[in-house]
């Protein structure tokens, strides 16, 4: 058996902070996660609500608008194709919330089918594994930035692509809780007692997983908002044409040094966004963790 | 019960070996070559490129063709006026017109110390004309090249090639330079390995780091005409120890480093950033090259819409310049509207035809034309490219146009190299082909019927999009026999009315590249291609 | 237990073999034609072809990969297709800046996150430890282009204190090389701190949980050194952990830095080669880097096998 406590650890973010204010093992919600919940709430509802908030239409070019300072007409000036950034930065809010939502899903639910597979069967296991720290090694980044090249630049082959490098670490997590339950008494009667394998899956052991799931999946949705962001910087992005707070960034960083606001704007929320998420998912590891919560307590 | 053990630290102490050796080791490199450069005057270039294929005939690419200029020479040149002159080698022609005697000049040498000789060129011309778009016409006329001694070539020609000299002159991708006879006995799609040539800089290859960083010293040996330097031609006079081109990915970063004194010269500014240079005493803003670069917009005559000719045009008519150049450059000092595929202001340059572009397009009048067409709505595929700055910006702007006037579009976002394979596809647009990319032409090998790229127009064998125009390539024979100035004109303009009439392409505007030069630096030739003979670097 | 640490050792050799096959599966499946780039943008059609078919590309692709392995096995990377440099000494002259940036990041990691842990662990549930963890989750919030952008504009562009871009070789000058690199590798720190010091705290904290240093406590033993002497020393296996993967994980974050301060780092040396599809130099990159990865992992795994007496096979 391969030790995982490297990786696992490396990448998720130790609890720690949601417990600001907040008694442990109290129902009480901390001041932090309470504000960083409304911050991702207000996001989420002005970025789905762009149809009605946004000034202009985000794709409308306009040679004679290019790089404009701030206006009445366009409230945070204008990029370098005449477009209202502030249209775009809530259009591409959509996107970038999207395919951090969209990547958190898939990962889980493939790692979830793979990791049960894995931790069943100790045929599989041995090869899922090899494959899984295959994938793994690789560095994400780069795994992103070759498949993106396979599939072309869209919001879905960059969630696919993200979705590669985050899949290991889900499956490692659910093979770890399946082996661990698996010793329980109470799923040893179970198989001994001949419950179907789907049942004993289902009623014993998603409940253990679900709540390190969830953590996990905050995590990734955190992540993979940030790795589309590098991912256009690189040149590997989705189209101008479907503005994501990324690509904006993308867009303008090569005007920096005369509108550090194409950059400032969009950077500002993707890092409030990813730091609210990161926030919830430190207070969803604390309270839905027993081990955690005994370990800080 | 302490537990004492520190297994990181094997971590640590792999890298903290290999570190110390390479310190060490470096270190005494260090010792020796520091005080070989302390007096030297090295110039440090940003080009528009990073360079990483060394073998000028290969490649086509224009770094390296710059590349080629350092390090080899050609027999003759253009000068500044557009005249051939000699360079390495005079010329005589015979009576008939069909045999051409190139005599080498006295004390070439190659970077290795070897003589320049007859069969060294030879052996080059041979590889060029196995290689180069033009020369490949020349050889079809070409009975024979020998070296009839140790530094006369004979060419001899079955029929008169009016273009010879123009032809063997020319100076962009790619020209005919000259290297040892060994190294021309590459095959002529295999890269060279070895780069040794007789020009007026060597390469220092310890330091050529791919993409990165090359670093050319003076050739000493180098021995220039006495003529003064004039367009690619005259004397060569080196006036600095070293030039090290080193590319930046990011225009930012050369800004910046320009101002802070860490380079000498960006070739390819971005013209956005250039208000920030405003307050920099230290530096100068200027257009080297006044021939600059040709946008268009070429589309796929293989598949619907744009297999017929009147979809074509409503396309055109749709586009106007000022869009594409003003979305792209933004500021119009540095770019103009022109609708010679020729080039404005040269010789050959007309501009029958493109009225509509040059007036901003007419939506209005395209919604008719492509109803008339009878459009059926089929998606018209356009290839953008996500990684190379401005050019990026252009397929946006046409894309954008073309819905404007009611083309159903579909821009599909993807790296230039995708860009660059895929347009080479003659599938379907949804099955991985496509119908419009664009991109752009150097004035100076776009600037005759001769050498400019997209004419070619015989279907599959043609360039990318697969025109086939017989009428084209009539003309474009004709060209190659007309003798006078005159001649060269009516064709030109022939070939000029018949490309916009049959929509081979579309000149989306023309723009320069907008040189930042740091004052330190003087004397640099307005060519073309930058060359690095002549500038002076002041202490 | 030698029979583990042999096994473990032995599970490198499939896990590698299967990055490489996954690695040359993906870049050969990618659009993309390395011939059409080296011939230039205005060549022709027949031009390319006749490359494709010298260097190689029309072979079967089963052919390509049993020759790449085959040179694999021999310790040799291939032959870039771009430059037609050898991608060893490619790796090995691009290598250095990346590592020592590297370095460079993790020392200044570790010396600005184990305090800062170790104050969040001390002071634990008060606002100092509150204060830490949050600027901690900020750091690796926020792209590190971002960072590295609003660095080179306050302390080059604007202050002029630093140079905007490049490297020098600390052989050359270690000052030289800290002016260079100190931009760089403090955009690294930004997200590299943020894990180290949550790390730090979290082991701390487990770590100050066990009975003997409620023993110490009980002692009498002062509360800094049961701290550093007893927390800190036990807590430094879980915490050298962290330094080790995340070095692998800083070998991507580079890509990015590299490319904002135009550094000649493997980083930008990998990008590069994605851009022009130079297959080799992609393939040697991308397993040198999981190489790296996999056998750091290997040093973590073992040495917690020697050492720790609470894990047994």
């Amino acid at each position: 058996m391969t030790r995982t406590l490297g990786e696992t650890d490396a990448v998720a973010p130790q609890p720690g902070v949601s417990r600001f204010l907040s008694l442990p093992g109290s129902t009480r919600i901390g001041i932090l996660p309470a504000i960083a919940a409304i911050v991702l709430l207000v996001i989420l509802a002005v970025t789905i609500c762009a149809p009605l908030l946004a000034p202009h239409d985000p794709l409308a070019l306009s040679p004679t608008n290019r790089l404009k300072p701030p206006s009445a007409d366009f409230p945070l000036g204008t990029d370098a194709f005449g477009r209202d950034l502030l249209s775009r930065i809530l259009y591409g809010g959509q996107v970038s919330l999207f395919i951090g939502l969209g990547t958190a899903v898939v990962s889980v639910a493939a790692g979830l089918i793979i990791g049960l597979v894995a931790g069943f069967f100790r045929l599989a296991d041995a090869i899922i594994m090899r494959v899984m720290d295959a994938f793994m090694a690789i560095p994400a980044v780069l795994l992103a930035v070759a498949l993106v090249a396979v599939h072309g630049a869209s919001v879905v082959s960059v969630i696919i692509a993200i979705t590669f490098s985050e899949i290991p670490r889900v499956v490692r997590l659910v093979r770890s809780v399946v082996l661990s339950a698996r010793e329980e008494p109470y799923v040893e009667a179970a198989i001994s007692l001949g419950t179907r394998m789907p049942t004993i899956l289902w009623r014993h052991l998603m409940p253990n997983t679900l709540a390190p799931l969830i953590v996990q999946a905050t995590y990734i949705c955190a992540s993979a908002i940030l790795i589309e962001a590098i991912l256009s910087f690189l040149g590997l992005g989705i189209g101008t044409e479907t503005p994501s707070w990324g690509n904006i960034m993308a867009d303008g960083r090569t005007y920096f040094l005369v509108k550090p606001s194409l950059i400032f704007w969009p950077g500002l929320l993707l890092s409030l966004c990813v730091l609210s998420i990161n926030i919830l998912g430190d207070t969803a590891r604390d309270r839905l963790d027993p081990r955690m919560r005994k370990r800080e307590g | 019960m302490g537990i004492h053990f520190k297994p990181g630290l094997r971590v640590q102490r792999l890298f903290a070996g290999q570190s110390t050796m390479r310190l060490v080791a470096a270190g005494m490199m260090v010792l020796t070559a520091g005080v070989a450069h302390a007096q030297e005057k090295t110039v440090t270039a940003v080009m528009h490129s990073g360079l990483r294929m060394l073998d000028p005939i290969v490649s086509t690419a224009h770094i390296t063709r710059d590349h080629g200029y350092m390090v080899y020479d050609t027999l003759v040149a253009f000068d500044g006026d557009g005249v051939v002159q000699p360079q390495m080698a005079s010329w005589e022609k015979s009576e008939d017109n069909l045999t051409y005697t190139f005599k080498l000049r006295d004390g070439l040498l190659f970077h290795d110390g070897a003589k320049v000789t007859a069969a060294d060129a030879v052996a080059s011309l041979e590889r060029w004309g196995a290689r180069d778009g033009a020369a490949k016409f020349l050889m079809a006329a070409t009975d024979s090249i020998k070296a009839t001694d140790e530094t006369t070539i004979t060419w001899k020609l079955k029929e008169p090639f009016p273009l010879l000299l123009d032809v063997l002159a020319k100076q962009s991708s790619v020209p005919a330079f000259i290297m040892p006879a060994r190294v021309a006995a590459t095959p002529a799609d295999t890269a060279i390995t070895e780069y040794v040539g007789s020009g007026p800089f060597e390469m220092v290859e310890s330091d050529f780091q791919p993409g990165v960083k090359i670093v050319y010293k003076r050739f000493e040996d180098y021995k220039p005409r006495e003529e003064a330097a004039s367009g690619m031609a005259g004397g060569k006079v080196v006036n600095v120890d070293r030039v090290e081109w080193v590319s930046m990915p990011d225009p930012q970063t050369a800004i910046n480093a320009i101002m802070t004194g860490e380079i000498d010269l960006i070739e390819n500014a971005q013209i956005d950033l250039l208000p920030v240079l405003e307050a920099s005493p230290d530096v100068t803003v200027e257009i080297r090259d006044k021939l600059g670069y040709q946008g268009f917009a070429r589309m796929n005559f293989k598949h619907p819409p744009f297999d017929n000719v009147e979809i074509r045009r409503a396309a055109m008519t749709a586009l106007g310049q000022e869009q594409v150049m003003a979305t792209m450059i933004g500021n119009p000092d540095y770019y103009w509207l022109c609708g010679a595929i020729f080039g404005c202001d040269t010789p050959l340059g007309d501009e029958t035809g493109s009225e509509t572009l040059q007036a901003g397009g007419d939506k209005a009048k395209a919604r008719e034309m492509l109803e008339a067409a009878g459009y059926d709505n089929t998606p018209v595929v356009i290839m953008q490219p996500t990684d190379i700055g401005a050019m990026g910006t252009v397929p946006v702007v046409v894309a954008s146009e073309l819905r404007d006037a009611g083309f159903n579009v579909d821009l599909q976002p993807m790296d230039w190299q995708t860009l660059v394979s895929r347009r080479a596809s003659m599938n379907k647009p949804s099955e991985g082909g496509w119908n419009i990319f664009t991109s752009f032409a150097s004035g100076v090998e776009a600037n005759t019927p001769l050498v400019h790229p997209i004419l070619p127009s015989t279907g599959d064998t043609g360039w990318f999009g697969w025109a086939n125009d017989p009428e084209l390539e009539a003309l474009r024979a004709d060209y190659l026999k007309a003798t006078t100035p005159e001649q060269q004109k009516e064709i030109a303009h022939k070939i000029q009315a018949r490309v916009m009439d049959n929509v081979i392409f579309v000149p989306l505007g023309n723009y320069a590249f907008v040189q930042v030069r740091s004052n330190k630096l003087t004397d640099m030739l307005p060519t073309p291609v930058p060359v690095f003979w002549n500038i002076k670097l002041a202490d | 237990m030698l029979a583990y640490i042999i096994k473990r050792t032995l599970a490198v050799i499939p896990v590698m073999a299967i990055v490489a096959l996954i690695v040359f599966l993906i870049l050969r499946l990618t659009p993309g034609d390395p011939a059409a780039i080296i011939a230039g943008d205005s060549a022709t059609p027949e031009q390319i072809a006749s490359m494709r078919e010298a260097m190689g590309l029309n072979e079967p692709i089963y052919l390509q990969f049993l020759h790449w392995i085959g040179q694999l096995l021999q310790g040799d990377l291939g032959t870039s297709l771009l430059s037609g440099t050898s991608v060893n000494a490619l790796i090995a002259s691009r290598i250095w800046p990346t590592l020592y940036i590297a370095l460079l990041t993790i020392v200044m990691s570790v010396l600005i996150a184990v305090p800062l842990g170790t104050i969040a662990a001390w002071r634990h549930g008060r606002l100092s430890d509150h204060i830490v963890m949050i600027i901690s989750v900020a750091g690796f919030s926020v792209p590190a282009f971002v960072v590295g952008y609003i660095f080179i504009k306050i302390f080059a562009a604007d202050l002029r204190w630093l140079p905007v871009q490049g490297y020098k070789d600390p052989a050359l000058g270690f000052g030289e090389f800290l002016r260079h690199a100190i931009l760089p590798a403090l955009t690294l720190t930004t997200a590299y701190v943020a894990l180290t010091a949550r790390m730090t705290r979290a082991s701390l904290l487990n770590v100050l949980g066990e009975d003997y240093i409620r023993t110490a406590h009980a002692k009498g033993v002062s509360e800094p050194r049961v701290l550093l002497q007893h927390g800190l020393r036990n807590a430094a296996v879980p915490i050298l952990t962290v330094v080790g993967t995340g070095f692998a994980m800083l070998l991507s974050g580079v890509v990015v830095v590299e490319s904002v301060f135009n550094i000649p780092g493997i980083g930008r040396l990998t990008i590069d080669a994605v851009m022009a599809r130079d297959y080799p130099v992609i393939q040697g990159m991308i397993l040198l880097t999981s190489g790296i990865y996999v056998l750091v992992n290997l040093a973590i795994d073992l040495a917690y096998t020697l050492f720790d007496p609470r894990i047994r096979y």
